[in-house]
């Protein structure tokens, strides 16, 4: 064999590249300069950090000296010149490239057409060339530029663009969403960082516009997360991305402090399940639930907890009474389905209101709105709604007292112009100030004091508190109501302007929180984000324990903690495990000094935080829940995206090792088999020359040896894991024809006797394992049976399953050994004779056969004395008899 | 003596081509060597042989490339020669344009004889035979009619489609997807069952032993052969 013209350690990579086409990865944004080129560039320098093979196939930096700076980093191959009717018109030189034969391309814009002339007309079918030819392609594409988005994107921005891309394309691609915030796009092109031809400049202008830019978003995200696998897609219809896509429907559940919001909460799960939507439990922070005692609060959180642990989300919307806060959210979210409550209660003490179901539907939209009755709203009966009953400062009282004199001091110096009930009106002035200042009870201080000081200088007798004329009763009514309703409508105006406030706090908590764990590079910094962010937003200790083998691992805390108590472990654990929150303050393990909460992505706990005060007190308020949970969500999303990375790179990692030991699999096949074939080849040529019974033997030692390779290789599949299926419908017929064939030599001096009906089913199994499996069977027969016998192939069916068997006439299998001759090298000893066989043939027939699903049998045999090999085929690997009409 | 064909080897292996060329020089064929892909373009050219045996593992280009450019420049036989056995590079040499595929090692006598089928079918490509005739059965493509002996057998339209594919090109392995693609043009999920359920239906009507078949060969996990065929006529 000549050494000299094998080339090896690039040899075996291209063999190892051309097993696997290359792969594809799209960097794609929603309009141009989100950044695709930056990111793919920089991502390949990654991939060449990591030692892979990069080069620069073509890339427009357009100028922008960031995207250049990156650019010089990598080997570039230089475009190809193509005169074109007198314009010199560069394109990406795909033959350099073939034959510079780098691991990964970069290639910019996926869309673009090449120059008339080029090998290809678009620069997608080069691409794809380059992954034909096993190089691995990193790629750049705006969402307008895809086939079927190309109709939606051009209906609202009313751009066109000609150059698309075929979907299947992207189809068998990762896709890399580069995304920015359309504010900051529209920054950016404001500054002159985006590249737009000169020609195309007005229209693009409206292209950028804000509406459009968000609408170009949103397909980017959705087309992305079409190509991602169903997990991530599971992920992302759950978490990322709100509104209705997933299937149309969006299903949410009004939540409320009775007793039994459980039982909607359960209805809202099934009705999301049943319509495959996603579901959201709604909570309308109102004045009202601000008033609630700590047994409401904790129903409550139950509640929001119990939708959380079902998988849907928890929103609570601050507004000033339910039916505006649904109405509102549910506009915003698109929602289609709400389920509510209906007490049979609640109509005694405020009959003039109308059913919120009744409110809802007036408000519009296609909600369909479902009531369901709910038991006795609260053991107690509900409360009257008052508005903030707050003392207010003392000096209040002081302010009050001085507007009342005040008043009076003005009343009396005015009595000689003005009549009794004009005075009466002067004290409305400090009653409507002082409760709209200072709340109720000072309002109400204001109208006391008043009607005293009214009725004690003005109304006749005067000096007394006694009242002469029942008139002036009305008076000191007024006065009173006014406190009352006055204080009642400032005290809402402030209510709610401080809900206001404390909705867009929360917000703006969220997104910094967001931004916050998303600016993380690694888990261990993420997680000491989160209990750092948690911390600073709750004022509470916080830990977080990620699921490891040995039970909850503690991995990060602010402040420090060095180890937990067995009580906090096993709280800890219960969270994990049973995806509640348990310790302190919940319905499990309250000796704890620490609550714990599962961090749940696509159902599953990925960690648990653990939150605790240093006096041992609640660590979380449950009108704080919501806003926590929302937290956890981000946070385990953001986590579970971390560590479903790690986990994508370990799989490419063992896939190349995969690629590797293919290739090397099939380099070894052919440097064995060569010389063995010039060995055939010579023999069988000089046995026509020379008459010598030593060419038999060589001959049939070269075959064993022959034999010995194939078995070797294929062993070597099945311990690498490499065996990839390709199961089809196969004739027995054909099957034992083809393995009579190839052991013709094996079994030569022994008859082949076929009872193999041919109406039996075709056969579910991969062609050329099943092959091997025969083969390996017939020659296992040829070895043992004793010589001139013959050796029978027979099938028959049996209940539940069709069985094929090789029966040999000879010593059999030793009693006893039936059960461990499919081991690897077992050999059956104890005859005189000497078998050859290296003991793989049945161990790979077993390995094989249960690949495929068959099971493989051996047993002795009588009448006549030897060993009998079956395969059975379940019923779910025989093939139904296909209809008749395709056959004639 | 003069050569009854030119037979192009290509292969890296120098003691292959030895053992091939002598083989083929007993049978009386001409022979011409390329040890890699640019040489075998070369000869390609300047020989113009008959016969191209391939074999895939080229030190400076894989063999299966090369099978289209060869079809592009020539109308010489092509046979793909190789250890490699996956019957997806079978069906993939195929259908670039090889017109059959030899794995090694291999067997002196059953080369010539693939070598010798492919050659007759190189020289009756030009006018399409009107009639075949394999072991005791006769395909007449011409009155679309298959004998048995003298006897006349019925066939479904889909079991004649199915033999007169076979029968354009006797002796040499047509694929799975070439039968499927000629006889179930519509079928595009490829329901490999009827195809192998109306090979079984054919062979009970024109095979002497039905569990042996003779005439309508397997090809494991490639497709089918017809074999023995003659064009008579």
């Amino acid at each position: 064999m000549a050494d000299d013209s094998r080339p090896d350690p690039d040899a075996l990579l291209r063999i190892a590249a051309q097993e696997g086409r290359g792969r594809l990865k799209v960097f794609l944004g929603a309009a141009p300069g989100v950044g695709k080129t930056w990111e793919m560039l920089s991502d390949g320098a990654e991939r060449r950090k990591a030692g892979a093979d990069v080069v620069v196939g073509v890339v427009e930096t357009h100028g922008r000296a960031e995207t250049e700076a990156l650019t010089r980093g990598h080997e570039i191959i230089p475009r190809r010149s193509e005169a074109y009717q007198g314009r010199q018109l560069t394109e990406m030189d795909m033959d350099a490239i073939l034959a510079r034969r780098p691991g990964l391309v970069l290639v910019d814009e996926l869309a673009h057409s090449n120059a008339p002339g080029s090998r290809h007309p678009k620069r997608y079918q080069d691409v794809e060339e380059l992954l034909a030819a096993g190089i691995d392609v990193y790629s750049t594409i705006n969402i307008q530029h895809i086939e079927s988005l190309n109709d939606i994107v051009a209906s609202f921005t009313h751009v066109r663009v000609r150059e698309t891309v075929p979907d299947r394309i992207l189809e068998s691609a990762e896709i890399e969403v580069v995304d920015i915030p359309p504010d900051e796009l529209i920054e950016r092109l404001k500054q002159g960082k985006v590249y737009i031809p000169q020609e195309a400049t007005r229209a693009l202008n409206h292209f950028f516009s804000k509406s459009n830019l968000s609408a170009l978003r949103e397909l980017a995200l959705r087309r992305a997360a079409q190509a991602v696998d169903s997990q991530m897609l599971e992920h992302v219809r759950q978490h990322a991305l709100s509104g209705s896509w997933a299937s149309g429907d969006r299903v949410v559940v009004a939540v409320s402090e009775a007793p039994d919001a459980d039982r909607l909460i359960r209805a809202g799960k099934r009705m999301a399940d049943a319509l495959r939507a996603s579901w959201t439990a709604v909570h309308v922070d109102t004045p009202r639930s601000r008033a609630f005692d700590e047994d409401d609060r904790k129903r409550l959180a139950n509640a929001l907890n119990l939708a959380n642990q079902l998988g849907g989300t928890v929103v609570s919307v601050p507004a000033a009474d339910v039916v505006e806060g649904l109405a509102s959210y549910t506009r915003e979210v698109r929602a289609t389905q709400l389920i509510l409550g209906h007490s049979a209660h609640a109509a005694w003490y405020a009959p003039w209101r109308r059913p919120v179901a009744d409110q809802i539907l007036q408000a519009g939209g296609d909600l369909a709105v479902h009531v369901l009755p709910t038991k006795a709203q609260s053991t107690r009966g509900r409360r009257l709604y008052l508005p903030s009953w707050r003392a207010g400062p003392t000096s209040a009282y002081g302010w009050t007292l001085l507007m009342v004199a005040a008043v009076t001091g003005s009343g009396l110096a005015l009595f000689q112009v003005l009549d009794l009930a004009n005075v009466g009106l002067l004290y409305l002035l400090p009653v409507m100030v002082a409760s709209s200042l200072f709340g109720l009870r000072a309002g109400l201080f204001a109208g006391v004091a008043s009607s005293l000081a009214y009725n004690f200088l003005f109304l006749p007798p005067t000096g007394s508190l006694t009242i002469a004329n029942p008139e002036n009763v009305v008076s000191i009514v007024v006065l009173l109501g006014v406190a009352f309703v006055t204080s009642q409508f400032s005290a809402r105006i402030r209510d709610q302007a401080e809900l206001a406030g404390s909705s867009a706090r929360e917000n703006a908590a969220q997104a910094g929180f967001l931004r916050q764990i998303s600016a993380t590079g690694n888990e261990e910094e993420l997680l000491q984000t989160i209990c750092g962010e948690i911390r600073r937003m709750f004022a509470v200790r916080t830990a977080l324990l990620v699921a490891a083998s040995g039970g909850p691992q503690l991995r990060a805390a602010v402040p420090p903690e060095n180890r937990f108590d067995t009580i906090e472990l096993a709280a800890a654990q219960w969270a994990m495990e049973k995806n509640q929150p348990a310790g302190l303050g919940s319905d499990t393990l309250t000796a704890s000094d620490w609550l714990f909460y599962p961090l749940r992505a696509a159902g599953k706990v990925v960690a648990v935080i653990g939150l605790a005060t240093e006096d041992g007190s609640q660590p979380i308020r449950s009108d704080d829940i919501p806003l926590l949970m929302s937290l956890l969500d981000q946070a385990a999303l953001v986590l579970e995206r971390m560590q479903l990375e790690d986990e994508l790179r370990d799989i490419a990692q063992l896939k190349d090792r995969d690629r590797l030991r293919a290739a090397l699999l099939s380099s070894v096949s052919h440097d064995l088999r060569t010389p063995l074939t010039a060995i055939l080849g010579i023999t069988q040529e000089l046995r026509g020359a020379v008459q010598d019974d030593r060419l038999d033997m060589l001959e049939s030692e070269a075959q064993r040896l022959n034999r010995f390779i194939a078995n070797l290789l294929d062993m070597a599949r099945v311990e690498a894991g490499v065996i990839r299926l390709k199961l089809e419908p196969v004739d027995l017929t054909d099957a034992i024809g083809s393995a009579v064939h190839d052991t013709r030599r094996a079994l030569a001096g022994h008859d082949i006797e076929l009872d193999v009906s041919p109406s039996l089913p075709l056969v579910m199994v991969d062609a050329q394992l099943f092959h091997h499996c025969l083969i390996n069977l017939l020659d296992n027969a040829g070895r043992y049976a004793d010589p001139g016998t013959p050796v029978r192939i027979a099938a028959e069916r049996r209940p539940g399953a069709l069985c094929l068997s090789i029966l040999d006439q000879g010593p059999g299998i030793p009693a006893g050994r039936e059960g461990e001759i499919f081991e690897t090298f077992i050999r059956i000893e104890g005859s005189d004779r000497s078998k050859t066989g290296t003991g793989l043939g049945l161990a790979i027939v077993k390995a094989f056969a249960e690949a495929m699903g068959l099971t493989a049998e051996a047993a002795n045999r009588d009448e006549p004395r030897g060993a009998r090999f079956s395969l059975l085929f379940p019923d779910n690997r025989l093939v139904r008899e296909p209809d008749q009409e395709q056959l004639l | 003596m003069t050569d009854i064909a030119r037979v192009l080897i290509v292969d890296d292996e120098p003691h292959i081509r030895r053992l091939l060329r002598t083989t083929l020089e007993r049978a009386s064929y001409g022979v011409v060597e390329a040890e890699n892909a640019r040489a075998a373009m070369d000869r390609l050219t300047d020989a113009s042989p008959d016969v191209v045996l391939l074999d895939l593992g080229l030190p400076d280009r894989d063999g299966l490339e090369l099978i289209p450019l060869i079809r592009k420049q020539s109308t010489a036989t092509l046979l793909v020669v190789s250890a490699r056995e996956a019957t997806d590079l079978k069906v993939a040499a195929l259908d670039l344009g090889a017109d059959d595929y030899v794995t090694k090692p291999f067997d002196s006598e059953e080369l010539l004889a693939r070598v010798r089928t492919a050659l007759r079918h190189r020289i009756h490509q030009q006018g399409a035979q009107s009639s075949v005739v394999a072991g005791d059965v006769e395909i007449d493509l011409v009155n679309r009619r298959v004998l048995k002996g003298e006897v006349d057998v019925h066939l479904t339209p889909k079991e004649y489609g199915v033999v007169a594919e076979l029968a354009k090109f006797p002796g040499r392995v047509i694929t799975h997807q070439q039968l499927m693609s000629a006889v179930w043009p519509h079928d595009y999920e490829r329901h490999i069952e009827y195809l192998r359920v109306v090979i079984r239906n054919i062979r009970q009507k024109i095979e002497t032993d039905v569990s042996r078949p003779a005439i309508l060969v397997n090809e494991l996990g490639v497709g089918y052969r017809l074999l023995g065929g003659d064009p008579a006529g």
